[in-house]
């Protein structure tokens, strides 16, 4: 078995150390020991979605989304072929609104892949900080941290998670992310991957799965750093006993917007 | 002779320090600003135009306060009266504060010249009162996204404070596209400074942060980079180029843990083993010819400069060498495991990682930085501690360290300088810095009373 890992643009979209959610499904498959290859696809050169078993693609800022608009627009036919095909994508952050139909910013109107019928619109105060979800998908809760002007509605999409501490897609801790066939769009880094190991693999099963058309199920890793760091971050911020300052310090913030 | 209101913010000012050194609060190094600021709004443009000659503000990325600390030197080995936030305090509060407590009872800071380190998010803020006669900046680097946003905000933010002294001289790293690009469309006279060979050959570079011209967006072509973005760029399409440095370093050579680099015509020896501090003495020295300052004296402050900034310590705890280096964004923490790697010693490894506000609460930065290399720099043992100790763990995992997790950094420290390699490095973020300083002092001085007869 051998899975294609490509990497969206990595020059404009590395903000948040996206380079680790690659490095984790690159290592994941080899610790099982199945063969992985990491394709770089810069911008500007065409891509080759049928080659592809899962597609990263990480935050960016405003100049390099701009920049990435014109490139993403020849894609856009083939992409959404590949989503809609149950093709693996990992979106966050600037991933996650281009690709949506629109993302409305103060000044002007970036326009999106229209890959999923979702909008973003820019308001003042940025939501930042730690985020933790209870997602139905995954037995740990799902940890990150978000860093977005934008408030995406997402419609009836389903949500990666429910939001147990944080802002969220529009900034009332409702609801984050979304899940859609085989793509998982989010505003959470961290990186992501690496400290939801689950995630992580289950992009992996379903890569497997859609490339050869059986249900794969992946031996379990030991995880004692990943558990430790997520279990840590869940403590920290969602009991109450330990995380109550926290989360009155991220309340604050939360009034605190103008 | 200065105004009554400011008299009496400077008098409160230094009675709250005062008070606040001897009830143990803290160092004072920001809130007399604040108690003098809300006495009198104005004190800060009423004692920054009392300063004889000239005010120079030191701002950027990395390398402020040690670009800052060897102007203060520059300046008073040529015999002037000057003062500086010598505590890194770089918001308003703190830059005030440097001022009221250069000053005699009188409130006048009398002095000749003024060194102030800017936190770059605040310079728009600072400079419209500060009102430098000299601007520098050091580097634009990606740092704290939680806090800056990115970094075209950062470059933002720095524009707009330039913009509001528009008869200041702008130094700027020319091998730093993110710095130059600063200067298009000011009406500043600027001074650029740069490297143009490469300082060594194994040299880490970390994040480029700007691949694409900022001008065409066409991608750039490279010579070489130093580190980070810095290096000898260009754009094919639209022709824009670093440009031909009006200061520079060359002949960079590294010998017996000294630094050896021609600087305007003079051989300079520096007790450096970190290429960043070539450009930090690189670019202190342009602002001094920028803005027309006698600096006769230089190269023999440099010969004798602590580039530690007094934090960076060395310490002896057990017979153990243990040096403290600060690492708080993915530029500083590759260039620290460079400098591990020029120390061919056996050597065990700290790493403190904290995600207090000052240090940025977002810690995905650190899978910016490529920890492969430890590999190679013969370190026996990694031990991860801080709050952020188990992110830590976890980016050095994928990148093959084996590392174990503290909770208790003196009990690792004690430990480590008994039975470990006798050779210790603590790589810390911002918020641990001054703590575990003023640690390993206590133990360093623990040791020597329990070692005497």
């Amino acid at each position: 078995m051998k899975l294609s890992i490509g990497h969206l643009y990595p020059e404009l979209f590395n903000l948040y150390g996206d380079r680790g959610n690659v490095q984790c499904l690159l290592k994941r498959l080899q610790w099982r020991g199945i063969d992985a290859g990491v394709t770089v696809l810069p911008a500007g050169e065409k891509i080759d979605f049928n080659g592809l078993d899962i597609i990263c693609w990480g935050g960016g800022s405003d100049r390099g989304q701009e920049m990435a608009a014109g490139y993403l627009r020849e894609t856009r036919d083939d992409f959404r072929g590949y989503v809609e095909d149950g093709g693996v994508v990992l979106a966050v952050c600037a991933a996650f609104q281009l690709l949506g139909n629109y993302y409305r910013t103060e000044k002007r109107t970036i326009e999106g892949l229209g890959i999923l019928d979702i909008r973003t619109e820019w308001k003042p105060g940025r939501l930042v900080g730690n985020a933790v979800l209870d997602s139905p998908l995954f037995s740990a809760p799902v940890v990150g941290f978000e860093n977005h002007a934008g408030r995406t509605e997402i419609g009836d999409y389903t949500p990666l998670g429910k939001v147990l501490f944080g802002y969220g897609n529009t900034g009332k801790g409702d609801n984050e992310g979304l899940v859609y066939r085989n793509l998982i769009a989010t505003y959470l880094h961290g990186p992501l991957l690496p400290k939801n190991p689950e995630v992580c693999d289950w992009l992996l099963e379903r890569a497997l799965r859609r490339k050869y058309g059986k249900e794969i199920v992946l031996e379990p890793l030991p995880d004692v750093q990943e558990r430790r760091v997520n279990r840590n971050i869940v403590e920290r911020f969602t009991t109450c006993q330990a995380g109550g300052g926290e989360k009155a310090g991220n309340r604050d913030v939360r009034g605190g917007r103008r | 002779m200065m105004r009554l209101r400011s008299r009496f913010a400077v008098f409160c000012a230094r009675l709250a320090c005062t008070v606040i050194r001897k009830t143990g609060r803290g160092s004072g190094s920001a809130f007399p600003g604040y108690v003098a600021r809300r006495i009198d709004p104005e004190i800060l443009s009423v004692m920054s135009g009392m300063v004889r000659r000239k005010v120079i503000a030191v701002t950027g990325t990395n390398g402020k306060t040690t670009t800052n600390n060897i102007l203060y030197h520059a300046l008073k080995a040529e015999g002037y009266q000057v003062l500086y936030n010598k505590m890194g305090a770089n918001l308003l509060d703190g830059v005030i504060t440097a001022f009221v407590m250069a000053g005699g009872k009188s409130g006048n800071p009398d002095v000749d010249y003024a060194c102030i380190e800017v936190d770059e998010m605040a310079s728009a803020g600072i400079f419209p009162k500060l009102k430098p006669d000299c601007v520098v900046v050091t580097n634009v680097f990606r740092d704290q996204l939680d806090r800056t946003g990115e970094v075209d905000i950062i470059c933002g933010r720095i524009r707009k404070a330039i913009r509001e002294v528009p008869d200041a001289v702008l130094v700027l790293n020319g091998d730093d596209i993110c710095s130059r690009m600063l200067c298009m469309g000011c009406l500043n006279t600027v001074v650029t400074y740069g490297i143009g060979e490469k300082m060594g050959e194994d040299i880490p570079v970390g994040t480029a942060e700007m691949i694409f011209c900022p001008v065409c967006g066409h991608r750039l072509a490279y010579d070489f980079f130093q580190y980070g973005q810095l290096g000898v760029y260009r754009c094919p399409a639209c022709g824009l180029e670093r440009p031909h440095p009006d200061v520079s370093a060359a002949e960079i050579a590294w010998k017996d843990g000294a630094c050896f680099f021609t600087l305007a015509g003079m051989r300079m020896k520096s007790g450096t083993r970190a290429p960043y501090n070539v450009y930090n003495t690189l670019s202190a020295y342009a602002a001094l010819q920028g803005a027309g300052i006698s600096r006769g004296k230089f190269g023999e402050m440099i010969a004798g400069f602590d580039y530690g900034n007094r934090r960076e310590n060395t310490f002896t705890i057990n017979e153990a060498r243990v040096q403290l280096f600060l690492a708080k964004n993915p530029v500083g923490f590759q260039q620290k495991i460079f400098l591990l790697m020029k120390d061919p010693e056996p050597k065990d490894v700290v790493i403190q990682i904290n995600d207090a506000r000052l240090d940025g609460e977002d810690v995905s930065w650190l899978w910016d930085v490529d920890y492969h290399y430890l590999a190679g720099a013969n370190t026996a043992t990694v031990t991860a501690g801080g709050v952020r100790c188990y992110d830590m763990e976890l980016c050095l995992k994928y990148d093959g360290i084996a590392c174990t997790s503290t909770g208790d950094i003196r009990h690792t420290v004690e430990e480590l300088t008994v039975r470990g390699s006798k050779n210790l490095y603590i790589i810390t973020n911002y918020s641990g810095l001054y703590r575990t300083n003023r640690m390993l002092g206590e133990l360093q001085s623990a040791g020597k009373e329990g070692a005497m007869p």
